[in-house]
């Protein structure tokens, strides 16, 4: 398979794509390890949903992982406390969400660049707060132990099955992502990155796409919360922190704005990178902020996008 | 029945009258220009009319219909479309895409069938790939097809962008200097095109500094200076007007 | 009872004046440059942290202060030489993430040059509370506010009574004028960005007898810097330090009325309220984007 098709979206791209997440089990060297690729396929489901509004729809939010909190907690509580199946505790904190993220994206999307910033961390801020106050419901900040995931009787268990679930949910969406922005929405949605102006007055309901991509993104977070918490058994408030929110935006920003194959490729650098660094866990924040600055300063497109653009010049000048 | 009627309209910007108390009628089916020096209140005009800009007073009748408070994309559903004198372009995408996100309010825009890509969505999509590019080719674009916005000329965005109005198949079709920056043999190819489209029925606004397109292709046109009206009607009366003349000499 | 009401507004004016002075970095900064600084809250860190080990060495308060202002300003001006300047022309969502990396980073260097405990500063001038109409007010609180209100009357003399001040103030609207007069658009940028970081050192070292400090403490000042900044209209100085005092007295008033776990959320809902209903903010201009 060589590259340039490999970056090709939807001709080869979600082939290799669900190629190399299932050979990827043959270079673990432990089973540890399968908690790490866990982790990292759900970030890269994060980074693909937020991709679509922060990439291509060109609005940022800098309070995802407020709604991956949410998510979590929904599901850890609904199963927990009122014994609901966790499918569908799954399904109902993703709605509630979801209802959520359209109610206060309508105004809040309305604001531009650093208003809509400051708008969505404080909301992401709000609601980590919320975890961390309502001990009673949340346990607090000491958080609260999640059953097991199952499904018809069935428990996902250990980190292998885990594994099959994450690399399942991330080829499904990055499918559904590849479809959407190819689609009239998602050209629309790209066009309002571009110029909204320039989208509204040949009939784009600007503010209509950004509050749907906006919802959408949110599901997305909700929806792997709610698995991060039954997977990891037990979750606490940070994971809704605005360093988390930060870290996510990141690792879209990293892979390459704009670019689906990139959020993932972004996501997975970010989560290894700890644990490289493992030795050095003094210096993480020194390297994430660096990262953050250098690729922007650097690299502004991102790791994929700059990747392709350097081929397609390779490719010309042969 | 006039399409678009003006009421004594102005526009304000912190003590900059742009438009003052401006009053006209545009007829379907017409090549109506909008002519005056740098400054007079031109674009915020068209600014003003496709729902861009609020007017501080004054009314704007689409088909005898008051539009006040109206978003642009509304008044894209009502069947305006327009060109930007400071491109508008969508540098993020191809050319193609930005002349198809033009056809958007004639495709299927519903959520989950987009999600899931099913085949309705992608036959529409083939359909409107293949419209879009024969609209390229008709205003002289047609070999950009595939290629990013960001990597063409000057020239051909002007195209691109009356391409993506187009495309969008408006009855009243606003263009703010579409000719501007380009050279005598681009401008002609323009001419050209808006001859051609309002000879489909289009009504067409221009907006130009070019006299000779201008004088030559009009069927009405409106003088402006300091956002007021300074004289109206066929070509050969605005040429004749002492004040045009002397609102274009004394700003140059 | 009023004394109790009297007691949450001192509270409130002494970290009001902080966020006033962490608004005024963001909009001076954003004036320049139209960059949003998310580091600001860093300087405060870095001036109360400075100062904090020089004075536990033994150094004399007053020569640390101005060692501690000095250092943060210069970490200002690298991140301005270093982050933001080979950033020019990037869009919002760029700066945004250079500035909130540089908070990060600089976060990180602290952790490991000092460490992840909290540093004390003994007050100014002694423990010793003054009454006053039933409440009690900390000598530090006076010193806060002292302070800061004769930091900010430096800064308006700065930049209304002196050529460089002016034209700086001259940039935010006019490019042209500023070089005109002979100042560069990257001095100006540079000088921005030292007279943030020095706001916020002093910001930092006279709250830090009060609040203690750490290697975290520059977010949560910083975020609320901010919406004190939004909250008065981005770029407005005064709007800033009016933003500044309503967020801290409006937090100090909810957390000894309702509920002191949500004092930090106040900030952001009051931000969020005003966003959704006043969109720039209580002072901000209201423009029409040229198209
Ligand atoms: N958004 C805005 N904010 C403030 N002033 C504006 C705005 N838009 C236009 N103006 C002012 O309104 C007046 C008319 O400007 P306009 O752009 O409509 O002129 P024009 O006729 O299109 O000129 P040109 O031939 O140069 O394109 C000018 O004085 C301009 O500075
Ligand atoms: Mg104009």
């Amino acid at each position: 398979m060589n590259a340039a098709m490999m970056l090709a979206p939807r001709t080869g791209g979600l082939a290799a794509l669900a190629l190399v997440v299932s050979l990827a089990p043959l270079t673990f060297p432990n089973a540890y390890f399968y908690d790490v690729a866990v982790n990292a396929l759900f970030n890269a489901v994060v980074c693909v949903g937020l991709n679509l509004l922060v990439g291509y729809g060109g609005q940022i939010s800098l309070g995802h992982a407020g709604f991956f909190a949410l998510g979590a907690y929904g599901s850890a509580i609904l199963t927990g406390t009122y014994g609901v199946p966790p499918v569908a505790a799954l399904a109902a904190s993703a709605a509630a969400v979801g209802a959520l993220a359209f109610v206060v994206g309508r105004p809040i999307l309305r604001l531009k660049g650093h208003y809509l910033a400051m708008a969505t961390l404080g909301i992401g801020i709000i609601i980590h707060i919320v975890l961390k106050t309502e001990s009673q419901v949340t346990g607090g900040p000491d958080g609260i132990g999640v059953d097991a995931f199952t499904v018809l009787g069935l428990a996902v268990a250990g980190d292998k099955a885990w594994y099959w679930v994450g690399a399942g949910l991330l080829v499904f969406a990055v499918w559904i992502s590849l479809n959407l922005i190819d689609s009239p929405m998602g050209r629309a949605l790209r066009a309002v990155h571009g110029s909204e102006v320039g989208a509204e007055v040949v009939g784009v309901d600007t503010g209509r796409y950004k509050v749907l991509v906006f919802t959408l993104s949110a599901v997305f977070a909700s929806v792997v919360g709610s698995l991060f918490a039954h997977k990891n058994g037990f979750i606490t408030p940070d994971i809704g922190s605005f360093f988390r929110s930060i870290e996510l935006v990141t690792m879209v920003v990293l892979g390459g704005m704009a670019s689906t194959f990139g959020a993932v490729v972004g996501a997975v650098i970010l989560t290894l990178l700890p644990q490289l660094l493992a030795s050095f866990e003094d210096y993480e924040a020194m390297v994430l902020g660096g990262i953050m600055m250098g690729t922007m300063i650097f690299m502004p497109k991102g790791l994929l996008p700059s990747l392709r653009a350097a081929l397609k010049r390779r490719r010309a000048a042969a | 029945m006039t399409l678009l009627r003006i009421e004594s309209l102005s526009k304000e910007f912190g003590g900059v009258h742009a438009i003052e108390d401006l009053s006209f009628v545009i007829n379907p089916g017409t090549i109506h220009s909008i002519i005056g020096p740098n400054g007079a209140g031109k674009t915020t005009l068209f600014n003003l009319i496709t729902g861009v800009y609020t007017p501080t007073s004054g009314r704007i009748l689409l088909d005898d219909h008051d539009i006040a408070g109206k978003r642009p994309f509304e008044l894209a559903r009502l069947g305006m479309s327009r060109t930007f004198q400071n491109l508008q372009v969508f540098f993020n995408m191809t050319a193609l895409e930005n002349v198809m996100v033009g056809h958007h309010l004639h495709l299927d825009r519903r959520f989950l069938p987009s999600l899931f890509r099913l085949p309705a969505i992608a036959r529409r999509d083939a359909e409107a790939r293949a419209h879009c590019l024969e609209l390229m080719a008709f205003v002289g674009i047609g070999r950009y097809g595939d290629a990013d916005a960001a990597s063409m000329p000057y020239g051909a965005l002007k195209r691109l962008e009356i391409a993506r109005a187009l495309a969008a198949r408006p009855r009243l079709l606003l263009l703010d200097e579409p000719a501007a920056g380009l050279n005598a043999t681009e401008s002609r190819e323009i001419d050209e095109v808006i001859k051609k489209v309002a000879a489909t029925g289009v009504t067409v606004v221009l907006v130009e500094h070019d006299m000779k397109m201008v004088m030559g292709i009009s069927d009405h046109i409106l003088a402006l200076d300091y956002g007021r009206k300074l004289a109206e009607g066929t070509p050969a009366q605005v040429r004749a007007n002492q004040d045009v003349v002397a609102a274009y000499l004394g700003a140059h | 009872m009023f004394a109790e009401f009297l007691q949450y507004v001192f509270a409130g004016l002494t970290s009001g004046a902080i966020y006033a002075l962490a608004g005024l970095g963001f909009a001076i900064i954003y004036n320049a440059s139209h960059v949003i600084n998310f580091a600001q809250g860093e300087f405060i860190m870095i001036g109360g942290m400075s100062t904090a080990t020089m004075v536990a060495a033994g150094i004399p308060l007053p020569v640390a202060a101005a060692a501690a202002v000095l250092v943060t300003m210069l970490v200002g001006v690298a991140l301005e030489k270093f982050a933001v300047e080979p950033a020019k022309g990037a869009d919002v969502t760029a700066i945004v993430i250079i500035t909130i990396g540089a908070s990060i980073f600089l976060r990180g260097a602290a952790q490991v040059v000092w460490d992840k405990e909290f540093h004390a500063l003994p007050a100014f001038s002694g423990e010793t509370p003054i009454a006053v109409l039933g409440a009690t007010l900390m000598p530090q609180s006076v010193w806060v506010v002292g302070v800061s209100m004769a930091v900010i009357a430096l800064l308006w003399w700065f930049f209304n009574r002196t050529l460089f001040g002016k034209a700086m103030l001259a940039t935010s609207f006019n490019r042209l004028a500023a070089q005109l007069v002979g100042i560069g658009v990257k001095k100006v940028l540079m000088v921005s960005f030292a007279l943030s970081a020095m706001l916020g050192a002093v910001g930092g070292i006279v709250v830090t007898p009060i609040t203690f400090t750490n290697y975290e403490a520059g977010i949560m000042l910083g975020l609320k810097g901010f919406s004190a900044a939004v909250l008065g209209g981005l770029g407005n100085g005064l709007g800033a330090i009016v933003g500044g005092l309503v967020v801290g007295i409006a937090e100090a008033l909810a957390s000894g009325y309702l509920s002191s776990a949500y004092k930090d959320a106040i900030a952001f809902v009051i931000i969020l309220l005003v966003l959704f209903f006043m969109p720039s903010g209580l002072f901000g201009k209201k423009g029409t984007d040229r198209v």
